[in-house]
Formats: structure tokens, sequence, C-alpha cells
């Protein structure tokens, strides 16, 4: 395959031909001396057992030990063979000198044999070489033949005595080698073993050696004359020895050792620290027919090297070249890949950097040349599975290659409408010239990299068929591997390409899906300058509306000059005052770019407008223009809905949202910058404990992110961040316009204003620019922008200004006409029915305050009234629609109707205890009145009725009060308002008509203050000549002003209060005596006393007698009550009966007495207990019997069962239970007698209240104490 | 002569790889430093990726070089946060050796963190402080000849 392995082939005739240079079949020399036919004998075996075992090798500088398979070409010796002083070839010095002889004849040995060997001993000393072996060869048949042999080992002896002194092992032989036997088989290893080792020891000696020559002449590098092509044959000899040991590590090493070395040179000598020798290779490059890898070795650069003509493309090209072949040895071809591209930048870098002069283009051919030569290097040495898998290590070259020929194609004018001109051509030429010829190992390649790279600079179309087989290859490769944005950056420079090509058409989709890329990616500059172009293709392709929206998009790039941005503009505009005939079609962009809405304010600033009201909305552009830009019309579409929440189209709500300054912002989202990921919710982080069910320890605990759906959602592919097209424009009646204005660059604030028609609900949609033929729009407003058009029913409201009115004195109340779509006119009035408990007051100089509807005060005036019998007429001030009218007039109500005391009055004593809780309720609050009036409004033909609720501020009970025959009313009143109000006049009257009555009043002051919440109490006596009515009418009446007014005008109001007292007459007087035990000065505890009761008839028969229980015999008349002795503080111990019916006559001073024994349970003065008397009703009372069952329960209910419930509650003796049966027996409808109370004020118990002393019995130890 | 980037990290689901601070010193050619860097993170992607196999205690930050093209080096470097910082240097640029380049990748990586440290920071915004400004001047200012 190779040429060069011809020169192998020569080596073992004659070495005399220098230089012998390596190649695959070279094998470490090793010279056979003596007997030549023996050898040949044995070779066969000898060259096919030797690499058979590997050896290990141990090596010196702490290098790591090798397992080495050793191969030797076996040259007969010649004394030119042996290196002669000073030589450094390595390839072609022997190793190991063997000398062979199958002499078995002590004879001959001493002969011939020995002299031979001492001969060629002499020569190896001249030449210092002590790598020998001497091979004795024994063979059986040759012992038969001679008897009188000499044992073997004589000869072995022999000849170790004379030769190896202290070396017996330089002597060794060999039994049998032709002869399959164990034998020999075993005299083989034994060899074969020394062999190896022998060799070996030679390498590691002679090895070493050369290294230590080599390290030497390294140091010498700083001395003049110093010369690295010298050098580098002399390590390159050493990277030959290993590659020929199989070592290509170590043969690689020295190339990178060599290839470092001269790096390092170039670097110095960039940095001024220049060497000699390193001009020569500053040469100007005149050939640049890239790498050559095909062949292991390049004898042609090789020699240039040798004989210090290489330029540094011929050296690096070199140096790469074998250590491309040692790495594909190595099967490490991707690490090809990978330095070749690093060489192919560092040989540009260093030519650069050594300041060569390279005609232009010619390193780019070089480059190209070298990338296809690499690749298909590669593709040569690996199956196609292999090269897809590993293309992110090719893709490099793929591209470095595409990108050169772009170069290639633009330098020589291949990149061109129009095609290369001559002074192109003549580039052309020189380029191709200084590829040479052909290559004779490519000759026959179709595809070789040089007939590529001529093809394509043929011609114009060829340039352009390779450059897009390139480009599309190199895509798809970065594609594949995910290497998406390198893949854009090809696409790009394609599209650069055929805009060139003027193919705008298929330029776009690259620059589109870069510019996309860069989108997504937030790469402001990279948009900015993929947009330029892209803005150039659209330009190109004719497409207005995108180049337009481009256009615009670039004109706001603040990444771009202040001149291109202007240029942008400026197409935009032209564009825009084109004159075409038949007013084409309008071009609608987007808007964002153009101008943003920054903020909008709405005056009235809730945003809530009357019919008819106007409405301004001032806009804050920020024009995103460098240049002033005129504007026929800005419009805002506006969708009109009919409001269904009237609620907001109230004055209240008006009044209620204000709160709002009017101004809405909004956040723009500048597309294809960062910040829009502001726009992504916030982290929504949730600490998560986990605990195990079973004991409820914690087993996790962690953040959970709960909107992590809304912040991993995938990026749709299609979410088009560059709104470019799609924007319609919305068709609306309503619209708010503004014509003819210049936006200036920067903030613009827009106004405008509209008159409010009908009522509704106005949202702003969309904000549409109209320049010339262009229009801007943005499609939706958000956040969603509204205002409101109400229309107001004219509307009266009278309120008190306090919380409650109170009746009796003057207070204010609040009139509020809210005027709505009425207009007052002059001689609005408002007619009030006047009523006679509630008087309307006004000041002549009282006012009424306008304000507009939304609270600002607008105008004041006086008002007037003028009041007739029946009405009250308030003229209104004049006001316009939406207004509010307020005034305050003065009210009072004049509490005229008494107060009628409440029929349960009698019942009071009885139900006291009961129903307290509810009547201190009751009694908490005022009563109250409503007073309604009526109004006519001038807006409508139908009144308006009002109610106002006046609170009565006082609050009146009455008690009657007896003292035996003698009776008083006592009136309480109770002040349940907040203010302090002055009584006078109190009075009562009788009004029925009993002239007989006299009321004397027992009050001292006729003027007295009631506090709030205080009480005061009135009393008067009865008095009477003859008999009393059985019922007597009251009137209670007393004036009234409130003392704390400084006000003296109060004028006093009367309060009445109406109150009946029936059955006041006392019939009986009952009186309790409790005398001690006879012969005892005191009660005593524990010991009975007698009590007595007496009761006594205070009168004759009267009225009221006559009932039921009355019984009538012989003219006396008896009826019969019932007696209850009750202790309820359980003092005494009633013995007996507590409780009996008597007989009593009904005439005056009748006395029944009654004794029982009673016990003091304790020491001390002691109330008496209770004595109670009832009527006692017959059973067979036609009354009873007619009652119903309602009636009888609800009489039961008012007298006989609240007794029992007393009598229960009170009487410690008595059982329940006993009660219950009678209570059932009652339910039952039998028979039972009843009893009935006696109002109060019939029987007078003349021992109320009274006490006796009791002492503590002698024998009671325990003093008892209970204070109650 | 030697050109910063930083970019964002990888976790902002919306936009990924956008740059937080970008410097290039001198600013002429700056687009195609920008390109260069952009067309950088194809290999920062593919390392990270290749490292999320490997053990994710030990792992190095510094992503070595990225890739060599004819005029530039790449460097590249990566926080566990998946911050990206990238540097290139003028190939011709000889002082900066691999330990250099890890130096001021550290240094950045210490004032970068020294920014995420200010409340008033917010993360993932670009960067204008001065103070990193300065550092990132000082650095350059070192290596450029």
């Amino acid at each position: 395959m190779d040429p060069a392995a011809a020169v192998a082939a020569e080596e073992e005739e004659g070495s005399e031909k220098p230089p012998v240079i390596y190649t695959m079949e070279n094998k470490p020399i090793v010279t056979c001396a003596g007997d030549q036919n023996l050898f040949t004998s044995v070779y066969p075996m000898l060259s096919q057992q030797l690499p058979r075992d590997p050896m290990e090798w141990r090596r010196s500088y702490g290098r790591a030990p090798k397992m080495i398979h050793l191969e030797s070409n076996f040259v007969q010796f010649k004394e030119e063979l042996l290196p002669k002083e000073g030589n450094k070839a390595l390839l072609t010095f022997p190793f190991l000198h063997i000398y062979w002889t199958e002499c078995c004849d002590t004879e001959v040995y001493k002969a011939t044999v020995k002299d031979d060997i001492t001969k060629w001993q002499n020569v190896l000393k001249v030449h210092s070489s002590v790598d020998w072996l001497i091979v004795v060869v024994e063979s059986d048949a040759k012992k038969k033949n001679k008897t009188n042999i000499l044992p073997r080992t004589s000869i072995v002896d022999k000849i170790r005595n004379d030769f190896c002194n202290k070396q017996s092992d330089r002597c060794v032989v060999l039994s049998d080698p032709l002869k399959d036997s164990s034998r020999s088989q075993e005299s083989w290893n034994a060899f074969l073993t020394k062999l190896r080792t022998l060799l070996l020891m030679s390498f590691t000696k002679n090895l070493g050696k050369f290294e230590d020559d080599m390290r030497t002449l390294r140091e010498k590098r700083t001395e003049p004359g110093w010369s690295f092509c010298e050098y580098f044959m002399v390590q390159e000899e050493l990277a030959f020895v290993f590659e020929m040991l199989q070592q290509f590590e170590d043969a690689l090493v020295q190339y990178d050792e060599l290839d470092a070395l001269f790096s390092q040179y170039v670097v110095n000598f960039g940095a001024g620290d220049g060497a000699n020798w390193l001009t020569f290779f500053c040469q100007p490059v005149r050939s640049w027919n890239g790498l050559i890898l095909r062949k292991p070795i390049d004898m042609e650069k090789r020699e240039l090297i040798q004989n210090q003509e290489a330029t540094l493309l011929d050296l690096r090209s070199y140096l790469f070249s074998r250590q491309c072949t040692l790495l594909i040895f190595l099967q490490r071809p991707w690490e090809v890949s990978q330095r070749a591209l690093e060489l192919l930048h560092n040989c540009v870098q260093e030519l650069k950097l050594l300041e060569v002069s390279v005609p232009p283009g010619a390193l780019d051919c070089w480059v190209f040349l070298s990338c296809l030569e690499v690749l298909q290097r590669i593709e040569g040495c690996c199956d196609r599975a292999q090269i897809d898998a590993n293309v992110s290590h090719t893709v490099g070259l793929w591209s470095y290659a595409t990108e050169k020929l772009k170069s290639l194609g633009y330098l020589c004018g291949l990149v061109s409408e129009k095609g290369p001109n001559s002074e192109d051509l003549n580039r052309t030429v020189d380029l191709l010239a200084g590829l040479g010829a052909e290559r004779p190992e490519t000759a026959n390649t179709a595809q070789s990299p040089y007939k590529k790279l001529k093809e394509a600079l043929s011609s114009v179309e060829t340039f352009e068929k390779h450059y897009l087989d390139l480009s599309h290859a190199t895509i798809e490769m970065y594609t594949n591997i995910g290497r998406i944005r390198s893949a854009k950056l090809v696409g790009k420079d394609l599209a650069e390409f055929y805009m060139r090509k003027k193919g705008p058409q298929k330029a776009e989709v690259y620059l589109q899906g870069a510019l996309k890329t860069y989108l997504a990616e937030g790469w402001a500059l990279l948009i900015t300058h993929t947009r330029k172009q892209l803005a150039e293709c659209q330009k190109h392709l004719g497409q207005i509306e995108n180049y337009l929206q481009t256009s615009s998009l670039l004109a706001a790039d603040n990444h771009l000059t202040e001149d291109e941005r202007t240029h942008f503009c400026q197409e935009i505009l032209n564009f825009a005052n084109q004159q075409t005939e038949g007013q084409g079609e309008k071009v609608i962009l987007s808007m964002h770019s153009f101008a943003q809405l920054k903020t909008l304010h709405f005056d009235p600033p809730n945003a809530v407008v009357h019919v008819g009201g106007t409405l301004s909305v001032e806009l804050t552009l920020l024009s995103q223009m460098p240049i002033p830009v005129q504007v026929d019309q800005i419009a805002i579409n506006v969708h009109f809905s009919i409001e269904k929440n009237s609620y907001r189209k109230t004055a209240e709500w008006l009044t209620k949202h204000k709160t709002s300054n009017g101004i809405i912002s909004f956040s723009n989202e500048v597309v294809g910058f960062p910040l829009s990921r502001n726009n992504l919710p916030a982290l929504e982080l949730y600490e998560m404990y986990e605990r195990s069910p079973s004991d409820n320890s914690l087993n996790t605990t962690g953040i959970i992110c709960k909107n992590v759906h809304m912040l991993l959602r995938r990026q749709e592919s299609s979410s088009s961040l560059e709104m470019s097209s799609g924007v319609t424009l919305e068709d609306g009646a309503h619209m708010l316009k503004c014509s003819n204005l210049i936006l200036e660059p920067g903030i613009n604030r827009i106004t405008f204003r509209t008159q409010a028609k009908e009522p509704g609900t106005y949202t702003l949609r969309q904000l549409c620019m109209s320049v010339g033929k262009v229009q801007f729009v943005l499609p939706h407003i958000y956040p969603i922008v509204q205002y409101d058009v109400y229309s107001q029913e004219p509307q009266l409201k009278v309120e008190p200004l306090t919380d409650s009115l109170l009746a009796g004195i003057p207070q204010k109340v609040k009139f509020t006409v809210t005027t709505g779509h009425y207009t007052m006119k002059n001689g609005d009035t408002l007619q009030l029915s006047n009523a006679d408990a509630m008087p309307i007051l006004y000041h002549p100089e009282s006012k009424a305050v306008i304000y507009s509807n939304t609270r600002e005060r607008v105008s004041q005036s006086t008002l007037t009234i003028q009041s007739s019998e029946k009405i009250t007429s308030i003229a209104l001030p004049m006001a316009p629609a939406y207004h509010v009218i307020e005034f305050e007039l003065e009210v009072m109500y004049l509490p005229s109707a008494p107060v009628v005391a409440m029929e349960r009055e009698n019942l009071i004593n009885k139900d006291l205890h009961r129903k307290s809780k509810e009547k201190q309720k009751a009694d908490n609050c005022m009563a109250t009145v409503d007073q309604k009036v009526t109004i006519d409004c001038p807006w409508s033909i139908y009144s308006t009725i009002i109610a106002l609720t006046f609170s009565i501020p006082f609050n009146a009970k009455h008690s009657l009060l007896s003292a035996g025959k003698r009776k008083y009313v006592q009136v309480c009143v109770q002040n349940m308002s907040e203010l302090c109000f002055e009584l006078s006049e109190n009075n009562l009257k009788n009004s029925g008509n009993y002239t007989d009555l006299q009321l004397v009043p027992l009050n001292s002051e006729s003027q007295q203050l009631i506090y709030s919440k205080q009480s005061v109490f009135f009393v008067w006596e009865l008095k009477w000549m003859k008999e009393l009515p059985p019922s007597l009418q009251c009137q209670f009446l007393f004036s009234f002003c409130p003392v704390t007014s400084e006000e003296q005008s109060f004028s006093l109001k009367p309060f009445i209060y109406e109150f009946q007292v029936e059955n006041f007459f006392t019939l009986y007087n009952v009186k309790a005596e409790i005398f001690p035990p006879l012969g005892a000065e005191y009660c005593k505890t524990g010991s009975l006393c007698s009590l007595e009761v007496s009761i006594t008839r205070l009168s004759d028969l009267l009225e009221v007698d006559k009932d039921e229980a009355l019984t009538e015999s012989d003219g006396y008349c008896t009826t019969k009550l019932m007696y209850e002795v009750v202790d309820n503080s359980s003092n005494w111990a009633v013995c007996g009966k507590s409780s009996g019916v008597i007989s009593m006559p009904v005439a005056a001073r009748a006395t029944h007495k009654v004794h029982m024994e009673v016990m003091p349970l304790f020491a001390g003065y002691l109330p008496f207990p209770d004595v109670r008397l009832y009527k006692y009703l017959p059973h067979h009372s036609a009354h009873s019997m007619q009652l119903d069952a309602d009636s009888w329960i609800e009489n039961d209910n008012l007298s006989v069962d609240k007794n029992v419930d007393d009598q229960a509650d009170s009487s410690s003796i008595r059982s329940r239970g006993s009660i219950h049966s009678t209570t059932s027996g009652e339910h039952k409808g039998l028979p039972m007698p009843r009893l009935q109370s006696f109002s109060s004020g019939q029987v007078f118990n003349s021992s109320t209240g009274m006490q006796i002393l009791v002492i503590p019995s002698k024998d009671d130890h325990v003093l008892e104490v209970s204070v109650t | 002569m030697e050109r910063i980037a930083l970019l964002s990290p990888v976790c902002s689901p919306r936009l990924q790889n956008y740059p937080l601070y970008i410097r290039s010193v001198p600013t002429e050619n700056e687009l195609k430093f920008h390109y260069t860097v952009h067309t950088s993170l194809d290999v920062v992607d593919e390392k990270i990726s290749a490292m999320g196999k490997a053990l994710v205690d030990q792992r190095e930050l510094y992503l070595g070089l990225l890739y060599p093209t004819e005029d530039y080096k790449v460097y590249g470097y990566v926080t566990n946060s998946k911050v990206k910082f990238v540097m290139v240097v003028d190939s011709s640029n000889t002082a900066l050796r691999d330990n250099e380049i890890r130096s001021m990748f550290r240094k950045l990586h210490n004032s970068y963190t020294d920014i995420m440290c200010n409340p008033f920071y917010n993360p993932g915004d670009c960067i204008h402080s001065r103070a990193f400004d300065n550092m990132v001047t000082s650095m350059m200012m070192q290596y450029v000849k």
C-alpha cells in the first residue's frame, strides 16, 4: 500500500543506503554471525516464536512497566552495521548480536570456531557493543556420527570460559531446535526468554542512552546555531523506535513534546524572544495544499524538515499527520478531530503571531482542505454508526470547513448576483495555484478535498452546490446533537448567503428561526442584528406589513444608533405617506414597538359620569420612535354594554368610590426582553410536613411550590413572542378620537374628551393610531379599563342629623335633594304638608348648599321658606342636573296625645318579679312615634311621604299607695333620653266627673331637674267626702324643656300621662301580732310564740263586694276570705295550719281573729311573716261554671296559679305535691273553690314592716347569725 | 482582550439563558462576542447534562475550555444554581492559562454571590452593580495586554 514500504525492503541488503526510514515493516535489528546455514534453518521457527509471548519491560525514569511483544529483524552480521561514533541513528541500530554455532567437536572448535568468535567479539568491542549472545545448537544426529565426542557440555563450557567471563548467561544452548520433542520445546523456551530479556536490556540501555543524548541536545536549544529541525529528527527517531516496538503511546508523547516545544517557541517569539531558527519558518506561505493523512509518513514534508526547508505549515502538517497516524493506531479517531480543530486554529494564530505573509484566502484553502482531509481520514477508519454517534466530535470541523468555504466564496466573488469579476478570477487562479497538483494518493478519489475545493472555486453554481451541501450537513449535525444555537448561527450565515444571491425567500426561514431562538433567550444585541437582516429580507420580499412591523421594532430598538433608528422610522413614515390611487388597504401593525401605553387617567377620577356629563381620558404614551411622528388620529375603541348592576350608577356609589385617583397604570411587557419574566407569577411556597400515619412522627418535611404548573409550563413553540401579524382592528360604534397631533419621542400626553350619552358601561378595548396608511393597534388594553355613564332619577331624602329625634324639642333634619337628570328651575318648590303635631321651624337665614355629584361644593344660596296654615313651601335654589342640594330645617314634635298607662298596671304587683326582666328591657328604650310628612316635589306629580320617627324622652309609671283608709297616688317619671330636662307645672287631674274627689299634691317644688336616666316621683293624696267611685280616671301632666341649651327660647312642652286606678278603697285591715310565750319577756328561738292575726272590715257593703262569695242571710252579709301566713325569708316555722278560710261579716268594724303558733328559727329582729288575704269563691259559682276552658285557664294564670306558685315558692312547710294535686284537680274540671286576690289598696296590712326581737335560747351553744 | 458574560440560571422557565451581565473589552466586535457566547451555551448545556450523570457532590464548577474558535477561546463555569459564567479570551492571549481562568471564574463567582446577598437585588434581574463592574474591570485590565 505504501510506496515508502519499499525502503524497508532494502534494509536487509545493505546499510549503505541511509537514511533508513521507519515503516510499518520495521523491526529492531538483530545481527547474526557464525553459521549462516544453521541460522537459516532455525530462522522460521525463531521469527515465529519470538513475538508469541509478551515480556515485561521495566523502564527507566519511573515510567510504568509495559508488557511488550518483541519482534526482530535478523540480519547477517557485518561490521558496517555497527554504528560509527557519533551516529545517532536508532532505527538502524543493532540491538543484539548473536553468534550461531553447532560445533560439537573440540578440535573443530579450537581450529576455527574459537577464532571466528574472537574476531566477532573484537569487532564488537571496537564498537563498544556489549549486547551479544552466543548460541550453541546441539543436535542428536551429529552426536551419533561422531563416536569420540566430548561431553557436549565441554564445548559450551569452553566457550563460556573463553568469552563469557562472569557473563555465563551470554551463551545458551539450543537443543534439537528442529525436532518436535518436549526437550527441544523446553530448550526453545529458555532460549527465547533469554533472547527477549537480552533484547529488552539492550533497549533499555540503548534507548536510555539515546534519550540522554537527546536531552542534552535539547538543553542546548538556547545556544546559537541550534536547529529545531535537527532536534526534530532526533526525537522523531525515538518516536519511530517506540512505534517500532508498538509503543504508540510513547511515540505520540515524542511528537507531543515536539509540538509543545515548537508552540512555546512561537509564543516566545510573539513575546519578542525570537530564536534564529524560527525565522526560517516565517517565510511567506506559498503552498496551502492542506494536511495529508493518508500515508503513515509524508516523506516529502519530512525531507523538507530534514533539509530545513519546511515552512510552518509544512512542519505543522507533518507533525499532525504523525500524531494522527499514531492516534488512529491507538483507536482514538475522535481525538484526531479534536486535535485537528485545535491545530487549525492554532496554525492560523501562529501565522498571525509570526507575521507570516499569507496571500488572502490561502489559509482558508488550507483549513478547508485540512478539515475535509481529517474528516475523510476518520471516515476511512470508522464505520457509519460510529461516526453518527460521534458527530459532536466532528461537527466542529464541518462547521469550520463551511465557514472557510463561505469566506473563500466571498473572497472570490462567487457569492454575488453577477458572479466573479476579473479581479476575483485572478485571485481564484492564484489560490488554485497554491494548491499545486493533486497528490497521487487521492488522484483516484472522486470526492477528495482537493477536487472539492477546485470544483467549488471553479464556478458560481458549483460553489453554491458545495456550500449548501456543507451548510446543510452542518446544520443537520448540529440539530441532531442538540446544539440548536450553533445550528441557528450556521443558518444565519446561510441566510446571508441567500441574501447576497438575491434569494430572500430562502433567507427568511433561517432568519426567523434564529430570531425566535434569540427572542426566547432574550439576547438583545443578537435580536437587533438579526432583525436588521430580517428587515432587509422582508423588504426584498415585498412583505410590506412584516417589513413595517420589523422596522417599527428596529426604530424602537435602543441598541441601534440614532441614525439607524431614524432610518427605520422614516421607512415607516415614507410608506405611510405614500400616495396610492384608490386608497389602498391600510396596513395594521402592532403598537407595542411604536409606542407604549403607560398610564391612563380619568377625569372625573372615579370614571363615572352622568348622562350629558363630560369625561376626559388622558393617555400617557411613551413613543419609542426616535423622531417626532405626525399622527393623523388616535382612537380608542370603546365597547358599550348596558350595565346590569344599577348600583354602580347611583350617586351613592359615586361618593363611596371616590378614593381612586383615576390613574390606571399599565405594565408593559417589552417583547423580546428579559423583563418579561417578571410577569410570571411569584412562587407560592408552602411548608410541607408529612407525618407517619402510625405514630405521627415527622417523616418528611420540605417546601412545596404550589404553582409549579404555572411556572414550569412548557413554553409552547406556537406562542409567538413576536406579534408580527394577527392584529385585528375591532369594529366598534363607540370611539374616542383625537386628531392631528405630533407624537414626540418619549412621553406624550393625549387627552380625549367625550360627552356621555347613553347610560351604561364603556370598556376601552383597543388603541389605534393612524399614521397615513399605517395603523398601529394595541389590540387589548389590559388591565381592563372602564368608565360608566349613569342616569339618575331626582330624589329627595330627609334624615335627622342626630341618631334619633326626641319629641318635644326642636331638632335639625337634613334635606338632600339629588337632582339627577332634573334641572332645578327658578320657582321650583318643595311643598310640605303641615302636621299639627310637628311644626317646621326655620330661620330666615337658613342656607342651601349645592354640591356637584362628586361632592364638590358648587354654591350656596339662601332658602326662602313660606309657610301657610296647611303647607310649608320651600323654594329650592336653581341647580343644574346631577347636583345635590342640601339644607337643614328644624322640626319639633309636640307630644299632644297622652301616654296611656298600660292595662297590666293592676297586675304589676303580682307580676313584678316574674316580668321584671322584660320590663326592664322595655323600660330602657323609649317609646317612639312616627310622624309622616307629605312632600310634593317639583319633578313628580306624586307626593313623597316621609316618615320621621320621634322618641318620647319620658316614661311614666303610677302606683297606688294606702295608709289605712287614706289613699295616695304616686307617679314616677323616668328620663330615658341623654338630655337633662327641667320639669314644671306638674299636675294630676281627675279626669272623671267626681267633683267630690280632691287630689292634694304632696310635692314641694314646682320646678325640678331630671337628669338623664333618672326618675322623679310625684305623690298626691286622694281625699273624698262621700262614697268613692270604683275606679278613678287620672291625667298627669307636666311641662318640660331641655336644660342644656343656651337658647331660652324653648317653650315648655307638656307631657301627659293618663291612667286609671280601680278598687282602691280599703276594705280590710289585716293586723298581725306576735307574742312571746306566756311568762317570757321575749321570743326565743326554738320556742313557740303565738301569732294573732286580726282581720277587720273597714266599710259596709260596697259595690265591689257584690260577687259570688257574698252570702246574705237575715240582713247580714258575709263573705268568705282565705288567709294565709307566708314567711318568705324562712325566719318562722308556722306550726299547724298556716292558712284557713274564714267567714267574714260584711260590716264595718267586723273583726275576725286567728291564732296560730309560730316558732322563730333565728335570733334577732325578725320581720313578721306575711299575712295574705284572698277572696274565697265557692265552687258552685255560676261564673266559674260558665268559664270556658280558655278563659278559665287564663284566669287561672292570672290569679290562682300565681298564687299557688307564690305559695310553693315561699312556704317551706307545705309540700308541693299537695298543691299540684289541687291544681291538677282543677284541670280535670272538678268543681273546686277558687281564690281571687284583692286589688291593691283593698287590703291594708297594718303590720307590714313590723319586726320583733327574738333572743337566742339559752340552750343554744351555737350562735347563728345570718345577715340578710 | 477578554470578554465576560454572565448568564442566567436555567431554572427560569420562560426565558432561560438570557444574559444577566455581559461585558466586553474592547467594545468593538461586540456583536461577534455576543454570538460566540450565545453559541457556547450549546456546549455548556452539553457539559452540564453530561455532568448530571456524574456524581453531583464532587462536581467541578469549572467547565474548562468550551470550544476554541479561530480567534477566541471560550471558557465556561457553572454554579450549583446553574448560573453560567462564560469567558471569552482572545486566542492570542497566551498569558491566560487554565489556572488564571479558574481563579478569575472563582472571583466572578464570589462577586456574584455578593450580589445575590444584596436584599435589594431581585434574583434573575440583570446585574447593575458598580461593585461588580469594578471587579470585572479590574480583572479584565489585569490580563489585557
